[in-house]
């Protein structure tokens, strides 16, 4: 089975809630846990509030947020065409944060790794970030 | 509902239904006003109502957490769900802030 959504929508605050409950409807196609659903929100919220706070800092721009439902897996991509990032392993590092005055917790890309299988950044200076995030439904985790 | 409470020197601020980025930003500014002007001596955070939270909320959490200590007073949780308990235990917040236990209903 494969089945496949694209949203397009403003990079303000009010659609952050309205992202991750879109996703977490089109995955129910899936069957996925309670927690499954949980955690595919959760990667989403802040896939999402990254993309308006740090990839968009200035003005209302619009995010695209792509779902692809294959078998028991399903991947997004959550892409902006704002600021961008040169350095994306720093990003990434647990409790840093660019923006600490907004009393950012420096754990987004913490808890997107945890509660997804695979996390995959690309960005660059000027031209814009895309998450990919991927994550099987069903799958008894190995050691927790 | 009010989503701030106050009885006697304690501050119990019932969380909404998820705690995001988008609703911590009024939150903060609403809890921060009363914390300047009122003497706040515990301030609890009420999750019964809440189903979501991300990295955003723990921030805004840690963020009170930081005054709290500053005005020698104490902060305690109460009422966490399953998923609300996944972020506090992933986050690392329960070894560097003393939460109060959680308190029975």
């Amino acid at each position: 089975m494969k089945n496949e959504m694209t949203l397009a929508f403003d990079s303000i605050s009010q659609n952050e809630g309205f992202a991750r409950v879109a996703v977490a409807a089109f995955v129910t196609q899936l069957n996925p846990t309670l927690e499954e659903v949980a955690d595919i929100k959760t990667a989403v919220s802040e896939a999402v509030t990254n993309a308006i706070i740090h990839g968009y800092p200035d003005g209302v721009h619009t995010i695209i947020l792509r779902a692809v439902l294959r078998d028991r897996t399903v991947e997004l991509w959550i892409s902006d065409e704002g600021v961008g990032m040169e350095d994306v392993k720093k990003a990434m590092e647990p409790l840093y944060t660019s923006r600490p005055e907004l009393e950012r917790s420096g754990m987004g890309f913490m808890f997107m790794e945890a509660f997804m299988d695979l996390v995959q950044v690309e960005s660059a200076p000027g031209i814009g970030t895309t998450v990919y995030m991927k994550k099987t439904i069903g799958e008894v985790k190995q050691g927790g | 509902m009010r989503l701030l409470e106050r009885r006697g020197e304690r501050l119990i601020v019932h969380l909404p239904v998820e705690l995001d980025h988008h609703c911590t930003e009024e939150l903060r500014r609403e809890i921060d006003r009363i914390l300047e002007k009122e003497p706040v001596s515990e301030l609890e955070f009420d999750f019964s109502g809440t189903i979501f939270m991300d990295s955003a909320g723990v921030g805004m959490i840690l963020g009170r957490y930081k005054i709290m200590r500053a005005l020698d007073g104490r902060m305690l949780v109460s009422h966490m769900g399953a998923q609300i308990r996944r972020i506090m235990t992933l986050s690392g917040i329960q070894n560097h802030i003393p939460l109060e236990k959680e308190e029975a209903l």
